[in-house]
């Protein structure tokens, strides 16, 4: 499943690549004619999963041909996780008992099967890019509404296991990195702006006020009495100026000898080290991908680092191995992995 | 509501955290729970969960007693059974417990009337409605552009939608 012919999404950074790392576009989609997922039988679940499947695959559409129904079940534990490193499926779904899933060959695209709800579209790309991902996310979803019986109803939109997700059924979120933002100890007061704004912010890797790698996540919270036109244009201006804020802030720290210091020291370590815990990895791949988007490293670019942010994670590590590794093993492999990108 | 903790900040995170097998729950800004190592910026509460726990929270006042229970004729889900876990059985409880729902809908999403992409299985009504809005859009861009022919077509067809509307 890891096969190397098609490029994949993550490995080029986007527009407003400096701040923004990647965009996501997740639609919730349920059939009339099922009880939502925590009321399934297993056999209800099985004949659900492969009309959607179905509905996919044998459609004359040529998307058909990119998709391959994968099932977790014919996977090693390292490669579930790898999916959840890569954004492809949910820590949720990969303690699922054989979750099914579709998924396109350059990852951008991926379907979990009867997670939360009976369809979970959601769509990547690199950078800032809510105006792309919406529209191909749009056009898979009409194109197994043309299949499928959608639950929905007039007043309350798409019908959802859980009311959270009622109207468009559409999360849009973006992932940004904000290390001069969290250095300010700005992020609270930021959370609490977005709060009243309808979009909530939080750290992707991690617990805490200082997330793993300074990465957060921005997205709507309201679903229901908010087309995914305007909610998007809504997400898109807080967005900006966001990155507009973190922007200022960096160019005060570019005068700060001990932030340039801080940066190159971490560019020394990630490429000489010969050890690399996970934790030690994020925390100095943040700083560089800052140097990077300052100017202040120039050897590498910013689809090296989207790469690596990925690349490095413990199940994908692990599952390119093919055999487990204990914790020590890992940390040397990643090491090298890491010095040997930074070298080529 | 105003934070629990600091009483300044409106309060939109729920919390609650198990000591020596207790309970405790309240209601944080968002400031205050990143402080105590809660809230929309830890990784342990995702926002699914977090936004679950409100909703069961706001259905307590609603649960009704054992014997006064409707169950859904599709998947034998109580209002209780939602109300537990914020989760609802199946589309058909959307039309039985619509009521019920209604309130908390309300407060989750500020809203509750659809507006935005519609799938075929779509009423007639909200197709129009639809395409009501989509006119008035071009409606709004035809004026801007000073193209006052085609905007008096788009309104004659707006009236006309109106009128079937109103039927
Ligand atoms: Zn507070
Ligand atoms: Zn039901």
């Amino acid at each position: 499943m890891n096969g190397n012919y098609t490029e994949k999404w993550y490995m080029k950074s986007g527009n407003e690549g400096d701040v923004v790392i990647s965009t996501r576009i997740r639609l919730a989609r349920n059939l009339r004619s099922y009880p939502f997922p925590n009321r399934m039988s297993q056999p209800q679940r099985q004949q659900c999963d492969e009309k959607i499947r179905d509905a996919l695959l044998n459609g004359n559409s040529a998307l058909a041909n990119h998709f391959e129904y994968l099932g977790t079940n014919d996977m090693s534990e390292a490669e579930i996780i790898s999916l959840v490193e890569r954004h492809l499926i949910s820590p949720e779904f990969a303690r699922q008992t054989d979750g099914k899933l579709l998924l396109m060959d350059d990852e951008s695209v991926s379907i979990m099967l009867n997670e939360e709800d009976h369809i979970r579209l959601q769509v990547m790309r690199p950078g800032l890019d809510l105006d792309g991902a919406y529209e191909t996310a749009d056009k898979i979803d009409t194109l197994l509404d043309e299949q499928l019986p959608y639950a929905f109803d007039d007043k309350l939109g798409y019908l959802t296991q859980c009311p959270t997700n009622l109207g468009t059924g559409m999360r849009a979120s973006v992932m940004l990195h904000l290390p001069a933002l969290q250095e300010k100890g700005i992020i609270p007061q930021l959370a609490n702006t977005v709060s009243k704004l309808g979009l909530t912010i939080r750290g992707l890797y991690g617990e805490g006020s200082e997330p793993k790698g300074s990465i957060y996540q921005l997205s709507n919270q309201v679903t229901l009495g908010i087309s995914e036109k305007a909610a998007i244009t809504n997400l898109m201006g807080i967005t900006k100026q966001v990155i507009a804020q973190e922007r200022s802030y960096r160019e005060n720290m570019k005068n700060d000898i001990r932030t340039v210091d801080a940066i190159c020291r971490s560019y020394g370590i990630l490429s000489t080290a010969r050890i690399l815990s996970g934790d030690e990895f994020m925390r100095l791949i943040s700083n560089v991908r800052l140097g990077v988007a300052m100017g202040i490293i120039e050897d590498i670019n910013l689809d090296t680092i989207s790469w690596l942010l990925i690349s490095a994670q413990a199940g994908m590590i692990t599952a390119k191995e093919g055999h487990s590794l204990d914790a020590a093993q890992r940390d040397i492999k990643r090491a090298s992995l890491v010095r040997n990108t930074i070298k080529s | 509501m105003l934070c629990e903790h600091c009483g300044k900040n409106q309060a939109n995170t729920h919390v609650k955290r198990v000591i020596n097998g207790k309970v405790y729950e309240a209601m944080l800004c968002p400031e205050c729970a990143a402080k105590m190592g809660f809230g929309s910026l830890t990784g342990t509460l995702n926002l699914g969960s977090l936004l679950g726990s409100t909703f069961t929270e706001a259905f307590k006042d609603a649960m009704l007693p054992m014997s006064d229970q409707i169950v859904c004729p599709e998947c034998g889900a109580t209002f209780n059974d939602i109300a537990q876990d914020g989760k609802v059985g199946c589309a058909k409880c959307y039309e039985i417990f619509y009521d019920r729902l209604l309130p908390s809908l309300q407060r989750i999403h500020g809203k509750t009337n659809h507006t935005g992409k519609l799938p075929r299985s779509a009423g007639i009504q909200a197709k129009q409605r639809n395409e009501l809005d989509r006119l008035r859009e071009d409606l709004a861009k035809a004026i801007e552009a000073q193209e006052y022919e085609k905007a008096a077509q788009i309104r004659d067809n707006i009236r006309e939608l109106e009128k079937k509307e109103g039927e």
